[in-house]
């Protein structure tokens, strides 16, 4: 489909053919105070060579050479090529939205390919055409466990990623929703003690991340029966999808909510990301966003189309599941394309790699006297150890080695002051793993 | 077909039969026709609260979503469960069968107020000649 810009004879036969004088006109209901009566401050245009050497310097300040232990949500893994160049093809890079099935089967496919996907991955019945990313499909998540039991709290668990958390706030401060946080126990899992039954029967749902933000495994198919006893929902949220090629997935959870950055899209600036949801079959009515369905034409012929679209934005306006109108299709697409390269074995493999790896790498570090884990619950390629040592001086020091080290999680938890939260992804040399326990030994060896 | 003169009508085109202190709610005729074969019906829960001229719930048909206006005030008492299973009953039989909601009327004497068979039939007869 072309798009074609209009010119100025255009515009005015369209403002006569609404009865208005001229475009200001059209944005009077916005109050003046949100109007900006300036140009932007934008810089001036460059030339070809200009843009070129402008994005050649911008690389040039990635840090190259360093080796990263970075997760808590965004995951380096490895990426095919193969990926990169399909997801380039016109026909994806620059398609619109598939509304008018009948020239769109392409796009429609890949995006009924990527529901089947994340169905097979979750255990779930029905999955989107996906999110903005992993936050926004949480939100979604919530806000459809609330329309699904008419109740407006939330038990949300601490150990879910903070900034998660942070986007629920956001929304629920504007959405009369009332979110309770739920702490952890010593194992680094939900602490179902403080869970009554008061408060689960007034909620909506419990909200829990696995693997946590910690690094660990939640027992989901424990937690399903003890929200279900009293009418809540349980909302699973994953972050580290390749996680699913070995954990169980959380086929007890009434809906999940997942990040699929690691399957393919690279960490880029944090974004843009894909999010995916997923859930039951009969509570797809409540579900956002867009869904594609596999029909067949007049003549038998299998077809795809967009259905149930009542729910959404386009067609319900302020009544839709969902403000969101559209989806993370080229990185869907991605994701589809990822899965597709690697298959069921291969994608299991991946997952046993950062197992291994996550563990040695867990081994070696608490040799180092004064190092442990802060949690004894199972892990899988992401851990939270405690340090002898202030997280940031020894992040410091282990940057003149040119490692990015753990992750500080006092910002975000003001008792784990000397905690710090490491990744290992398959990408990780055993060499690299083992140059930075021997890097934080030395570090923690030098006096004070 | 006809409007029966027993069941009171609504601009939005619901009716609505008072038996005592309760009120069986359902869309008409007029309404199934001009919505098209329909494939969901959303209804509120049971024991929630309706208010006259407020909605209770939608009809989706393959070319419209449509709300449903209470014609009553009350309470739910019972829904139509055959409808979750078998939506298109509603094109079959709306003024019977195809009833949604059952309603323990807080003011029964409100439905007076309605048109009645005949005059809901003049309302759609002028309406279809617009057309």
């Amino acid at each position: 489909m072309r798009y074609l810009p209009k010119g100025p004879a255009e515009r005015q036969e369209m403002l006569e053919a609404i009865g208005a004088h001229n475009i200001e006109e059209l944005f009077h209901s916005i109050p003046d105070e949100f109007r900006l009566r300036e140009p932007l401050h934008l810089p001036g245009p460059l030339s070809e060579a200009g843009i070129i050497e402008y994005f050649r310097a911008r690389a040039a300040e990635n840090a190259r050479g360093y080796t990263s232990f970075l997760g808590a949500g965004v995951y380096q893994h490895f990426r095919s090529v193969v990926t990169d160049a399909l997801i380039q093809r016109g026909e994806f890079l620059t398609s619109y939205t598939p509304y008018q099935a009948e020239i769109a089967q392409g796009t429609l496919q890949s995006i009924f390919e990527f529901q089947t996907l994340m169905c097979q991955l979750t255990g779930q019945e029905v999955a989107n055409a996906s999110m903005y990313d992993g936050s926004t499909a949480l939100t979604e998540a919530v806000l459809m466990a609330e329309r699904l039991t008419s109740r407006r709290n939330v038990l949300v668990a601490r150990t879910l990623h903070p900034e998660y958390r942070q986007v629920l706030a956001t929304y629920a401060k504007h959405c009369d929703l009332n979110v309770t946080e739920v702490g952890f126990t010593s194992s680094g899992q939900l602490d179902t003690s403080t869970l009554s039954p008061e408060s689960l029967a007034h909620a909506a749902a419990v909200v829990v991340q696995s693997p946590n933000y910690f690094g660990v495994v939640e027992d989901i198919p424990a937690l399903a029966p003890i929200a279900h006893a009293h009418g809540a929902l349980l909302v699973t949220c994953i972050t580290e999808a390749v996680s699913l090629g070995i954990v169980r997935p959380p086929a007890e959870a009434d809906i999940v909510a997942m990040e699929a950055q690691s399957f393919g899209v690279a960490p880029s600036f944090g974004g843009p990301f894909v999010g995916v949801i997923a859930s039951r079959d009969k509570f797809v009515r409540q579900m956002p966003g867009r869904l594609v369905g596999q029909a067949s034409d007049a003549e038998g012929r299998r077809g795809y189309v967009l259905t149930l679209a009542t729910r959404e934005q386009h067609i319900r306006r302020e009544k839709a599941t969902s403000n969101i109108c559209t989806n993370e299709a080229l990185f869907a697409l991605a994701a589809t394309i990822h899965l597709c390269l690697m298959g069921k074995e291969g994608l299991r493999e991946m997952a046993q790699q950062n197992l291994s790896k996550a563990h040695f790498a867990l081994a070696e570090l608490t040799k180092i006297p004064g190092v442990r884990h802060c949690f004894s619950g199972p892990v899988f390629n992401e851990f939270a150890l405690e340090f002898p040592r202030s997280v940031k001086i020894i992040n410091h020091a282990l940057l003149r080695e040119k490692i990015i080290g753990p992750l500080p999680l006092g910002v975000n938890y003001p008792e784990q002051t000397k905690c710090g939260l490491v990744a290992v992804t398959e990408t990780m040399p055993r060499a690299e793993i083992e140059r930075f326990a021997a890097a934080i030994r030395q570090i923690l060896a030098r006096p004070v | 077909m006809a409007y029966p003169s027993g069941l009171r009508y609504t601009q939005q085109h619901e009716w609505v039969k008072v038996e005592g202190d309760t009120g069986t709610v359902g869309i008409t005729d007029y309404a199934q026709q001009e919505l098209g074969d329909v494939v969901y019906v959303d209804l509120p829960k049971i024991g929630s609260t309706l208010k006259a001229g407020e909605s209770l719930g939608t009809v989706e048909s393959v070319k419209a979503v449509s709300e449903i206006y209470s014609p009553v005030s009350g309470e739910v008492t019972a829904l139509n469960d055959l409808l979750q299973g078998a939506p298109e009953k509603i094109n079959q039989d709306p003024q019977g069968e195809a009833w949604l909601v059952r309603v323990k009327l807080s003011h029964p004497k409100e439905a007076e107020s309605l048109m009645d068979g005949a005059a809901y039939d003049a309302y759609v007869s002028a309406k279809s000649k617009e057309h």
